[in-house]
């Protein structure tokens, strides 16, 4: 009676223990509690925030793979039309922050899609050219983005996802101004 | 009352070390430029660089330092391409200003080479740092 009471005891626990596993099968769920753990949440870093976040948002390290932070980071002098130069230390210590933190070094789901429709023989650099990045936002109208003053581009993710710095784009969040929530 | 006194007193010292911060660093460069061939800065060029207006390529044919943080150095100004916002540049209203010699050397570089297509001399840089630092003057 005894064994077979530690025993139900042992199968209750072990089910209880299993039943988020089981849970986050379920595609929200897995959103969330990977963005919870480690997922694209790491634009952490105080001096990629101060450098690169002055003048832009500071996008989470995991969209773009270690070859394209490389390329970027070899090229600041004339960084999409801009001078973003900065000191070889500095340089050097965000470059380390990037590299280890790329879509390749990330768990996270949308880290990963993003990795894998970059074709092996290109190097994008902008964000918003990678072919898994246009899928997911090729049914917004360009009214809604580009010709939109409180949006202007494409690049400007924390527009529309509240939470973009997180590294949050979950589709049931995003808000669009003058246009309101977007669910496809 | 006595929470009032501590707060004034925290909040001046504050405000005056920035304002010292201020002094000392605009002061210390100023030095820099002078070895460097610069002579008495002047914060009417200053103002008259400021608002000049300079041709580059591609997206913006007509730059000006005013492109991004406008002709007014006591508001906010706004990344022109990306929209972002700029704090004031001047310290009368945004006290951290002209405190950091690694931050005024790194937008020396950067912003002149974008706006004018070259690095600002240093009579440019000695000028454009004392108008930003007494612009309510001007």
């Amino acid at each position: 009676m005894k064994s077979t009471l530690a025993i139900s005891s042992i199968i209750f626990t072990v089910g209880i223990l299993t039943l988020p596993i089981v849970w986050s099968d379920n595609d929200f769920r897995w959103e969330r509690i990977r963005d919870n753990s480690s997922g694209l949440a790491t634009t952490t870093n105080p001096v990629y925030k101060e450098e690169c976040g002055s003048c832009h948002m500071a996008y989470p390290p995991g969209l773009l793979p270690a070859k394209s932070w490389s390329k970027l980071m070899s090229e600041l002098e004339d960084h999409f039309g801009d001078n973003a130069e900065l000191d070889a230390q500095t340089t050097q210590s965000i470059s380390q922050y990037l590299l280890t933190n790329s879509a390749e070094q990330t768990n996270s789901r949308d880290a990963g899609k993003f990795l894998q429709s970059i074709k092996s023989g290109q190097t994008p650099i902008r964000i918003s050219d990678i072919p898994y990045f246009k899928y997911e936002h090729d049914e917004i109208p360009q009214r809604m983005v580009t010709e939109n003053p409180k949006v202007n581009s494409f690049s400007q993710c924390n527009a529309c996802h509240a939470k973009a710095e997180q590294g949050y784009f979950n589709e049931h969040e995003v808000n669009i101004p003058g246009f309101g929530q977007w669910d496809d | 009352m006595k929470n009032t006194i501590l707060l004034t007193t925290l909040l001046s010292c504050f405000t005056t070390g920035f304002a010292q911060a201020e002094t000392n660093t605009v002061k210390n460069l100023l030095t820099v430029y002078s070895t460097q061939g610069a002579t008495t800065a002047d914060a009417q060029q200053g103002k008259l660089l400021w608002q000049k207006t300079f041709t580059g390529k591609g997206e913006f044919v007509s730059r000006s330092c005013t492109s991004c943080h406008t002709k007014d150095l006591t508001q906010a100004g706004k990344h022109i391409k990306t929209n972002k916002q700029i704090k004031a540049m001047s310290p009368s209203v945004n006290p951290q200003r002209l405190t950091s010699v690694k931050k005024i050397n790194k937008w020396f570089k950067r912003n002149c080479k974008w706006t004018m297509g070259r690095e600002c001399t240093a009579q440019e840089k000695a000028d454009i740092l004392i108008y930003i630092e007494n612009e309510s003057k001007f």
